[in-house]
This record gives structure tokens, sequence and C-alpha cells, in this order.
């Protein structure tokens, strides 16, 4: 079960993890407004099905699906639509969602579907399944599940990955979820199975969290084949390549996809989702979040219904009122907080709040060549002359040393001791290049 | 409640416990036993040489950062390693006034010239050392013996020289054993070599503490050991091949890796982050083409010594290297 595979380079961060990796989850309580923007994933923006003040059931679908590339919305309460107008999310920008009241004294129950069997259901059905039940990547990406399992013509999936690797910092979601749900986990598992055509199954677990990886090996169903193998802590293992070379030596091709080398990744809390709810063919109503950091009082691993106010939240675990930095995610990707008004989306996995006291404001110094990054970045990529590249506004030279590989990992800034933002550097030269190659197409198609 | 205005910035928002600063006061405090030892050995003549340079060093960054309306970067310890280097590799009883020139052009031309800390191509010790070498032949060449008697009682003629004078040699000068062995075919003891009971540069004659100095470096991650491995091995294979060829020609291989400024110079030098290359191919590549370089200046140039061209020409040359040696990208082709 244990192996001494991983990827090249990495990193290692303090994890921070003991504060909430032995806390159960618990159920959050409900807040009396709900804030839910039509995309919590990556794609189209979901369409609204309800009008302002009709009442609706939990579970009930608030906004369906509008394309392939788009998933629905769901009540996460039962309550009544307040209002529909633009609602503030991380990024900063307003955009369309809907105002959900909730009825205090209601029991809560979850409204039933149309359940889709695992035994019976054909791939694309349960495909169907998977869309509408608004499912999205809950490792963080929130990228729709249903496009990320639907396997291209031509492509064959022989080996399904259920990452339950969770390098981040001070994120124990997935650690509890392994602990407590293992079989809502393996009931996921034959769901993917059957979607992707894939004979065998590999869980990835990090040597930090043995226990879980016990757990599950302890109730591998019988008929299942599957592995659960512990890797060496480092990070960025959970990436879906570093995983799919760690556990399968193999290497997506750049700008490929994992199952161009016959693996498909889900997420384990996805995988785990996805097994509760298509037996009773229900919608996301909720997902486990940590919410931990020095300013939290009461950290913990918490089942908090999607769209619960952010600053709802944070009154509710006792947040230093000095709060200085809160972010969504871990600390290596996660997002800083600009507006407490936001709210809990499905990609939502923590939130990590720091006072004044931990901040530091890093001194800026040129690139000394140290290479520290090199050894860092898990691609091989050269942090140190891409940073140089962007500082002197070179972007057109960038894609040729594979900038647009990049993940955002932020192993390169991490290390850096002139504390260069190379990520920052990065996700800016990428836009731009982006918004020049989409210049040149119109020109060209002009 | 929960009304502060919060701070945003971009992740990751964890940052390692290392800073540049770090790294060069880590450098700095590497470098002392070494500047130690050339006190001990050499008197007041070294320790005057060494302080003049790194006070040259400082003060010339002070000013152009002054000077060019920037903070003044003199904090992150660079300039001091600077001077120390520049000290370190100049002649016990070097005229203090050719010493401050050296360390202006090391920071004016060899670093500020090119932009600063991260942009200089060649080591600015080096740079400094080069023109000196350049403009000063005799006074650059002039040895000062190690461990004379009365070197805690008596400053040289030659380091207090007055400005733009010929300093007059008042003592016996001590040939190195690079020198001796060049023009007088005299060769030097490896126990005097490794704990520098032997003349040179004042810096470079106890090859133990300097190495002592590289593993404390290696260490705590602050040196890139593949680069001093390399130019070391490579040194000791050329000139071992030569002095299998023919004994009495050619210095044995220990010899060679001992004597001059070879150690420093691999070790301290040569191992500047910013003027060396990036991967660790191109790093093996760098420190083997300095080796080769150093046996041939030494066997077959006019001069004993040849530590010094050899790290500015692969400086010189570690862009290039950079470009032919990149590592191979995740998920692109084996061979490209």
């Amino acid at each position: 079960m244990l192996t001494k595979n991983t990827f090249k380079h990495g990193v290692h961060p303090p994890e921070h993890k003991d504060a909430t990796k032995g806390m159960p989850i618990r159920q959050f309580p409900f807040a009396p407004v709900m804030i839910l923007p039509l995309n919590m994933h990556i794609g189209a923006p979901a369409t609204i099905v309800v009008r302002e003040g009709q009442e609706v059931v939990r579970g009930q679908l608030l906004a369906k699906a509008s394309g392939v590339m788009s998933v629905p919305v769901h009540a996460p309460v039962t309550g009544r639509v307040r209002k529909i107008a633009n609602v503030p999310t991380i990024s900063g920008k307003m955009t369309e969602g809907i105002y959900l009241e909730t009825f205090a004294a209601d029991t809560q129950e979850v409204l039933e579907g149309n359940p889709v069997n695992v035994d019976h259901a054909s791939a694309d059905e349960i495909l169907q399944g998977i869309q509408d039940a608004g499912i999205v990547g809950l490792g963080g990406a929130a990228f729709p599940t249903h496009v990320k399992l639907k396997i291209p013509e031509g492509k064959h999936c022989d080996t399904l990955i259920i990452n339950g690797v969770e390098c981040e910092s001070y994120l124990t979601t997935d650690h509890r979820v392994m602990l407590e749900q293992a079989d809502d986990i393996f009931m996921g598992i034959r769901y993917l199975l059957k979607v992707t055509g894939a004979r065998s199954t590999v869980i990835g677990i990090e040597a930090n969290k043995v226990d879980a990886a016990n757990h599950l090996s302890a109730h591998i169903p019988n008929d299942l084949n599957v592995a659960v193998k512990v890797l060496p802590v480092k990070y960025p293992q959970g990436a879906e390549k570093m995983l799919i070379t760690a556990l399968l030596n193999r290497e997506v091709p750049s700008g490929g996809l994992p199952v161009d080398v016959g693996a498909v990744v889900v997420n384990v809390a996805t995988t785990a989702e996805i097994g509760r709810l298509l037996p009773h063919g229900r919608g996301i109503q909720e997902r486990v979040v940590t919410i931990t950091g020095p300013a939290v009082g009461k950290k913990g691993n918490y089942l908090i219904p999607v769209g619960t106010p952010l600053r709802f939240v944070l009154e509710h675990v006792e947040a230093d009122p000095h709060i200085s930095e809160v972010y969504m995610g871990g600390p290596m990707m996660g997002v800083a907080v600009s507006n407490l008004d936001i709210s809990i989306v499905k990609g939502t996995s923590g939130i990590v709040v720091f006072s004044d006291k931990e901040i530091r404001q890093p001194n800026i110094l040129p690139c000394i060549k140290c290479g520290a990054c090199l050894d860092a970045c898990p691609l091989s990529l050269n942090p140190s002359k891409l940073g140089i590249l962007a500082k002197f506004e070179a972007y057109d030279a960038m894609p040729a040393h594979h900038l647009m590989d990049c993940f955002e990992c932020g192993s390169c800034s991490y290390v850096c001791p002139s504390h260069i933002p190379l990520v920052q550097y990065f996700r800016l030269s990428k836009s731009i290049i982006r918004k020049r190659q989409e210049h040149k197409k119109e020109v060209a198609d002009a | 409640m929960l009304s502060k205005t919060l701070h945003i910035s971009t992740s990751p928002h964890l940052q390692k416990d290392i800073s540049t600063a770090a790294i060069m006061r880590n450098v700095v405090v590497a470098l002392l036993p070494v500047a130690g030892f050339a006190v001990y050995a050499f008197g007041w003549n070294a320790l005057l040489v060494i302080l003049t340079a790194v006070l040259a060093c400082v003060l010339t960054e002070h000013l152009l950062c002054r000077w060019s309306n920037k903070a003044s970067t003199i904090t992150d310890w660079s300039a001091i390693i600077t001077g120390l280097l520049l000290g370190l590799s100049l002649p016990p009883a070097f005229p203090l006034w050719m010493t401050f020139f050296g360390g202006v052009i090391a920071i004016a031309v060899g670093k500020f010239a090119f932009g600063g800390l991260g942009y200089n191509v060649f080591n600015p010790a080096l740079v400094g050392r080069a023109i000196l070498q350049a403009a000063f032949p005799v006074a650059i060449t002039t040895w000062y013996p190690s461990f004379s008697a009365d070197r805690f009682s008596h400053i040289s003629s030659s380091v207090l020289a007055f400005p733009f004078m010929e300093p007059t040699v008042d003592a016996i000068s001590g040939a190195t054993p690079l020198a001796a062995f060049k023009f007088g075919g005299a060769s030097t003891t490896l126990h005097d070599l490794a704990l520098g009971l032997i003349s040179g540069s004042t810096g470079e004659t106890c090859a133990i503490i300097i190495l002592l100095g590289g593993l404390y470096l290696a260490l705590r991650n602050m040196m890139n050991w593949r680069i001093p491995i390399a130019i070391l091995l490579t040194v000791f294979v050329f000139n071992g091949a030569l002095y299998l060829m023919d004994a009495t020609t050619y210095p044995s291989p220990l010899f060679a890796l001992f004597s001059g400024g070879l150690m420093l110079g691999a070790v301290f030098m040569a191992t500047d982050m910013v003027a060396s290359p990036l991967t660790a191919k191109g790093v093996v590549v760098y420190g083997v083409f300095i080796g080769i370089m150093v046996v041939v200046i030494r066997t077959w140039g006019g001069l004993p010594e040849g530590v010094m061209y050899a790290i500015l020409l692969a400086n010189a040359v570690s862009p290039h290297i950079d470009k032919l040696f990149q590592n191979r990208v995740y998920g692109t082709a084996k061979e490209k």
C-alpha cells in the first residue's frame, strides 16, 4: 500500500492540519438568507427557472444547466426566493444570482428526485444524472464533472484515479470525507467505473492520512477492483498530472488531458457526492468545508449549505474581529477574499483566516538566479526565466517556454528567496497572451 | 463585528522562510573564517586590504543608489560579499589605493552598469580584480610571505603607498607555489598547501577553511555544490592525465587542486548564483568548462594562475549554457 512513487520536484510547505484533522464533520446551521451565484462552476452560468417570491423546497431546481458546459443550481434550503439580482462573487465581479430566504421553522427535508440506478442505468444516463445533480469538482476547481468524465471518441480510460491527496496546507475536508463516508465513496466509484469504462481504480492518499487509507482499505467491497496507495507527502501531488505520474508513472502530454494516457482523476469528495446523490436523484445542497487558521475560534470541518454567506460563517465560528486575510481554498492556491458578503460555493474546500499578526509584507528583490524555483516546479519549467520575460513584458516569448502548461500551483513563489510574485506574473501574462491570440484570430477572421 | 478592511494578496499565501538577504548573509558568514585566516597568516596588511575592499564596495553601492534615486541596496549584503571576495583575491600587501579603486570598479562596472543585483553578467569581484590585474601587473604579482615574524607589528610600505604611486617593495617577496612551480620547477608539499602555510592572495591560501565554508553553504542549500565539484573534478582529471603522461613537466593533480586561487574561486566565485547557469546540467557544463580553462591557462598560458579568467569566461557563456541545457518540461518529448 505504501509507495515511494512520486512526481519530480515539488515543495513541502508546513501542513497545519493538526488543528482540524481529528474533528468530525459537523452540520452548520442554516443562514437566514442564502446567496446563490449562477456561475459556481466553470462554464456557462445556469438559467433561472424560479421567479421572485416563489416558495421552494430544499433540493428543488432553482436554475437549470444552460448547455453541456454548465450545471444546475438546487435550493440549499426550504424557503422563498426573495430576489433575483446580481450577487457578489470572490472574483470581485457581480454576477446573476438568487437571494433565497430560509424558512427557519421548516424541517428542511430534502426533495427526492429520479434515482439513477447504478446497475441498470447506461453510461450516458449516469452522465446525465451527474450533470442533473449539479456536480462539479469539489477539490476547488469547480469544473463540471460530467464534462470531465465524458471519454472522447477514440480515447480509452483504463484506470480511474480517486484523488484523496489533499496536498494543500490547512485543509482536512477530504481527510474527513474518507474517514466518514467510505460507503458513499465506493458507491461513487461504481458509477464512475461504469461511465469511464475503467477496469481498475486507484485511490491516492498522502502519508499524513494513513488512518484514512487504512479505513478505506478495510472497507473495499469484495466485487470492486480498488487499490489504495499511500504516497509521500509533497505539494502539489493533488494536481491531476502530478498524481497520475506518482501513481501510474505516466506523463500527461503538454496541452493534453489525463485520458490521453488512459486515466481519469476524480476528487474523493466529488466521488462521495456522486455516490450519495445519484441513488436519490438529488442535487448538491451542501458541502464539507474546513474552517481554520489562527484567527478562527471554533476550527473544524463543517457541512455547510451552498450559498451560506461568508460573514455568517465567520461569525458562527467566532473569527477574531481583527481578521486581516481570508482565503477561500488552501493557502497555496486559494483566493484572498476582499468582500465578506460573498457566499460558500460548490468549489469552496476551505476557509483559512489570518489576523494582523500573521501577515508579512515581503520585500521584493531582483531574481538572483538561485535556481530554487527550477527545483520546485513540478512541470520542470524555468520560472526564473519566465519571471524575467514577464517583468520585461516579453509576453510573446513566453509560450515557447511552456508558460501555458503552468497550473499556478505556487511552488515557485513559495521558495523564491527574493519573494518575487512569480505566479501572479504568470497569471497576468497568460491572460495577456490569450487576449492577443484572440485578437489575432479576430483579425484573421475579419 | 467583522467590518475591518481585508488585506488581499495573490496566491500562494505561504512563503518559505528564506530570503535573498539571508543567503547573502550566510555567504558572508562562510567567508569570515577565510578572512580570519588571511589576517592570521598575513597580519595587519591583509586586514587593511580586506577592509578597504569591503568599504569601497559598500560605499560605491550606496552612493550609486543615492545618485540614481533608488533605495540603498547595501542591506542585501551582496556588496559586502563582493568586497570580501575582492579583498581575499588580492596579494596581502596590495596598495590600499589600488584596492579601493578595484572595489569601485567591481561595483560600478561589474554590477551597477549591468543593472545591479541579479543582472550582473560577471562576478563583480572578478571584474574588479581583472581590471587591477591589467592596470597594476607588478603590484598584483608581488607576494608578501605568510607568517612573517613582524606581520602584527609592521605595516608594509607598499600597502600605504600614496595614491597613483607604484609601491616600493620592502620585503622579500615570497613566490606563490604556482609561480615557484611554473618558473622555478619547485613543488610545495600538500601539507603546506592544504593548511595554507604558503604565500598567495590573502584569502586563497588555506584550502581547508575554504572547503569548510563551502560545506556550510552547501548544507544550508545556499550554494550550488555541483559547481565546485565539477570544477575540482575536472581539474583533477585533466591535470592527472597530463601528470600521468609526463610527471616531470606537469604538476601532480593534488598540487593543482590545492594551489593558487582554485579553491577560493571554485567554492566562492564560480558559485555566484547570478553569473552561473540555472539547470543542473548547465551547471555541470559550466564547471567542467572552468576546470578545463584553469588547466589550459596554468599549463600553457603566460600566467601561473588562470582561475580568474576561467571564471570570467564561463560567466560570459553562462547564459548560452542555460539556453542549450534546459530541463525537459513535463509532458514534452524526451529529446528535442
